[in-house]
């Protein structure tokens, strides 16, 4: 427990504090008037109003979109569904800097739909709000499909014969066991949305801005610390907030459901309504989710000249512009941080799970439970500008170590490590520990011999996660990613930020390469998947 | 061998064990007998070392287990529903103490073949314990824990959940093997029958007290007290007034043992000392109800203005129910309890 407490104090309560420090405090005084003024300005409440009903439309959509593609997947049996589940669940893992450029591939100027039908959906809020549908699609599915393709069908046999007909069955039996998991997933959705910054950042334009880009824009073109350090709070607050109610929620769903093998529930389609349901869920996984990937490969290879690998030969070569060395080079570099990053993060997330798992963990520790999700919802790029600011000086002066990316990107891959490891560890029963030390095991042989056999399943899962998340991670890496080596996500953002084909080529390119390493390491983990992995 | 003093365990408000007093001796089988909730499985956790005393001590050959963690106490707890580790096999389990206390290799193989085959199940090391039905995942949990040699094995509802035919053949050959090997077994149990069958010594527990204690045969014959006596399966418990060998109970005069203990108690009536006799002679009844046992019917008496009773009849002497019958009383198997009555 001390190591990741430890952790979480130097790596994240510190900078970010430091970072606020800076903004608000003056001759060591603290100035909370700043945050009256900041708050009265008209545009900094455009910008509050905007994250939050952005993030309000973004999950109304995302779970009208979804809910239906989780009862397909909770209840019916066709071919090609583990595969399709998989499909549906690459997006999560993509950077947001890839679903930004491929959403404007498919949208944008000079886009897919501007090329048939002139369409152009990028100055628009439609343009964000459906890159954060295709986001979000497998949080939902995932969270609530997974639950309910384990409730027992039984139950609502038993509300019909007692009267009940088939929607008030499912209206009075289905839908309360099944409302804790849509609330946790949809407060999961608006966590992710309200937070957004890399989608934002790209479709965004002028007009569009959440907090987080925001502070973004504050700390690293205006330079108001101030400004930026009273959002980071707002921002803080709000995420506070949301976890707060996600953990009530999620205490409520660990309420006695009779839960059954998720094999046992599903059956073929019947009649043609319930084929037209299944079809129509194909089809919007279709549009939403495969054509904006499918486009951006397009893209990658449509050059001046035909199609062909032209943008990815560019790769390798210097361009001496935003580059000082050849954008190819980004690669290694990000699976090298990548791999550090999920090393630290599924250790130091693995210690917090055992710690968390132990029967006489107290209300303290539970505590932490929460607290370990807090690097999802606050600001990257506080933390990244954070340990600029406040890892500078001896005894910890890594600004200029290697290190310093991985650390920020171990930060967003711990509450994956966690939420995954969780339900795994909680699962082992707790009398096989038992059984084990009366046999004679040291409490670390029981960690080794009876936990470690178990999870060792769900640690891949996890590793995988944090590997894929730290590959996309953009907003902290964006700060302190030195400018000679750049991570994939960064230098996606450098080339899009720059005019041209050849750059806006390339970007399409590096992100294809991106979005294939990320597809590819969760498309291994779908192969060792096991039904009891948390929620992701 | 086992001692335990004054053994205290609180939850909140309520306590599991209220200053538990229990002696094994070497080589003794006790059975711990009791409803669920009158703190027999936390007794086991507090001698294995899972539980931690809020006040007492625990002592194992004289030597104070306070503080010596449950890897360390070389007790072997046979747990409720087993808790085999389903990811090895049946070798693995039993090998698993073994391999705890660093016994080599050749050693482990040699013992676990052994085991196996004491508990019947030869040759089966390398099946999955997925695949074993439940009289043989009872015989592995009870090999791996024997397998290390622990001083004391306790059992938790140790046939618990098998069926009736299997769970009285394995309650004999367990006492037949625990007398072959010497053990000293702690095990709880919330079924009479099994421990009886299974027990020198049989411990009633009651809300984290002992309620009785004494031979099978003692606590049988002669229940501390109307607890006890429900416990057991005795309905006919009734408050009474004893005299000198008559007592005044709500079912009129009935006659007890020479040498009973006079004045205001509790009366307990066997059903087979409930006598069916001509409807003019002795008590009047209706019978309410009739429950064939196998070896006799129980008959449920309804008296006029008084508790129902209980009788054992032979099968073809057995009334149906509407019958009228006239009841007597056998003094042999009437037992005057220690103890208020009511309960």
């Amino acid at each position: 427990m001390a190591v990741p407490v430890a952790f979480f104090a130097v790596f994240f309560a510190y900078p970010v504090a430091a970072i606020v420090a800076r903004g608000l405090k003056t001759d060591g005084q603290w100035r909370s008037g700043r945050i009256a003024d900041v708050l009265t300005q008209s545009d900094i409440r455009h910008v509050l109003w905007f994250t939050t009903w952005q993030a309000l439309a973004s999950t109304a959509l995302t779970l009208l979109i979804a809910l239906p593609g989780a009862y397909v997947f909770a209840r019916f049996d066709f071919r090609g569904k583990q595969v399709l589940r998989a499909v549906v669940t690459v997006p999560f893992v993509l950077p947001t800097v890839v679903v930004g450029t491929a959403f404007l591939a498919l949208v944008g100027r000079g886009g897919l739909l501007d090329e048939l039908w002139g369409v152009r959906l990028d100055t628009t809020v439609w343009a964000i709000l459906l890159a954060h549908v295709f986001f979000n699609y497998a949080v939902v599915v995932r969270t609530v499909g997974g639950l309910w393709s384990q409730l027992d069908p039984r139950q609502e046999e038993a509300a019909r014969m007692l009267g009940a007909s088939r929607f008030a069955a499912w209206r009075k039996v289905t839908l309360p066991a099944l409302s804790p998991a849509v609330a946790a997933a949809a407060l999961m959705v608006f966590l992710f949305t309200f937070t957004s910054f890399g989608v934002v950042q790209i479709l965004g334009g002028p007009t569009f801005s959440t907090l987080e880009v925001e502070i973004y824009r504050q700390t690293s073109q205006i330079f108001d610390l101030a400004t930026a350090a009273v959002l980071t709070l707002i921002q803080f607050a709000a995420v506070g907030a949301i976890l707060a109610v996600h953990a009530g929620t999620v205490r409520r769903r660990e309420t006695a459901l009779r839960l059954v093998a998720p094999e046992t529930t599903a059956r073929r389609p019947r009649g043609a309504g319930q084929w037209a349901l299944l079809g129509g869920v194909l089809a919007s996984v279709a549009v939403l989710l495969v054509l904006p990937l499918g486009v951006l490969v397009q893209r990658s290879l449509d050059t001046p000249g035909g199609h062909g690998f032209a943008y990815y030969r560019a790769l390798a070569s210097d361009d001496g512009g935003a580059f000082l060395v050849a954008p190819v080079t980004a690669i290694g570099t990000s699976l090298e941080y990548a791999l550090a990053a999920t090393a630290i993060a599924v250790v130091i997330g693995g210690l917090a799970a055992a710690a968390l798992t132990r029967r006489d963990a107290g209300r303290l520790v539970r505590g932490f439970d929460a607290l370990l999700m807090l690097p999802l919802g606050v600001s990257a790029v506080t933390v990244g500008f954070g340990f600029l600011v406040a890892l500078d000086e001896p005894p910890l002066d890594l600004r200029s170590s290697w290190i310093l990316v991985p650390l920020a990107q171990a930060l967003v891959g711990v509450p994956f490590v966690v939420r995954t490891m969780l339900p795994v560890l909680r699962a082992v029963d707790g009398r096989l520990r038992e059984a084990a030390a009366v046999l004679g095991a040291s409490p670390w042989r029981v960690w080794r011999e009876v936990d470690l056999p178990m999870v060792r399943r769900a640690l891949l899962i996890a590793a995988g996660f944090a590997f894929a998340v730290s590959l996309g991670e953009f907003g902290a890496t964006v700060f302190i990613a030195r400018p000679d080596n750049p991570t994939l996500p960064v230098a996606v953002a450098r080339l899009l930020g720059r005019a041209g084909d050849l750059n806006y080529g390339q970007a399409m390119a590096l992100s294809t390469i991106l979005m294939v390493v990320c597809a590819v390491a969760l498309l291994l983990l779908e192969r060792v998947r096991t039904d009891r992995t948390g929620e992701f | 061998m086992l001692e335990l003093a004054g053994a205290t365990v609180r939850f909140g408000a309520r306590a599991a064990l209220d200053a538990i007093g229990l002696d094994v001796a070497e080589h003794e089988i006790v059975s711990v007998l009791g409803p669920s909730g009158s703190g027999k499985s936390t007794l086991l956790r507090v001698v294995a070392g899972l539980q931690a005393l809020d006040a007492g001590r625990v002592c194992l050959d004289g030597r104070d287990l306070g503080g010596v963690p449950a890897h360390k106490r070389g007790v072997g707890l046979m747990f409720q529903d087993h808790q085999l580790f389903p990811q090895r096999d049946v070798g693995g389990n039993v090998a698993f103490g073994l391999r705890m206390h660093g016994a080599p290799r050749g050693e482990q193989a040699s013992r676990v073949r052994e085991l196996l085959e004491l508990v019947g199940l030869p040759g089966a090391a390398s099946r999955p314990v997925g695949e074993l039905s439940g009289g043989e995942q009872q015989r592995v949990a009870l090999a791996r824990a024997l397998a290390p040699r622990p001083r004391l094995l306790m059992l938790d509802e140790p046939l618990g959940q098998l069926d009736r035919s299997l769970r009285e053949r394995l309650v004999v050959e367990l006492r037949q093997l625990f007398g072959e090997l010497g053990t000293t077994v702690l095990a709880v149990t919330h079924d009479q029958g099994e421990a009886f069958a299974l027990a020198d010594r049989v411990v009633v527990m009651r809300d984290g007290r002992i309620a009785q204690s004494g031979t099978p045969l003692e606590v049988w014959q002669r229940p501390a007290d109307a607890f006890v006596a429900r416990f057991l399966g005795f309905d006919n418990v009734v408050e009474a007034t004893v005299s000198g060998e008559a007592a005044d109970t709500p079912w009129g005069k009935l006659p007890v043992p020479q040498g009973s203990r006079q004045g205001a108690g509790t009366l307990l009536v066997r059903p087979a000392g409930v006598r069916l006799v001509d409807r003019a002679d002795g008590l009047r009844c209706t019978v309410a109800a009739r429950t064939f046992r196998g070896t006799h019917v129980a008959v449920q008496l309804q008296p006029d203005g008084a508790p129902r009773l209980e009788a054992a009849c032979a099968l073809r002497d057995a009334p149906a129910p509407g019958d009228v019958v006239g009841v007597a009383f056998d003094a042999a198997e009437i037992a005057v309890l220690g103890g208020p009555g009511g309960a």
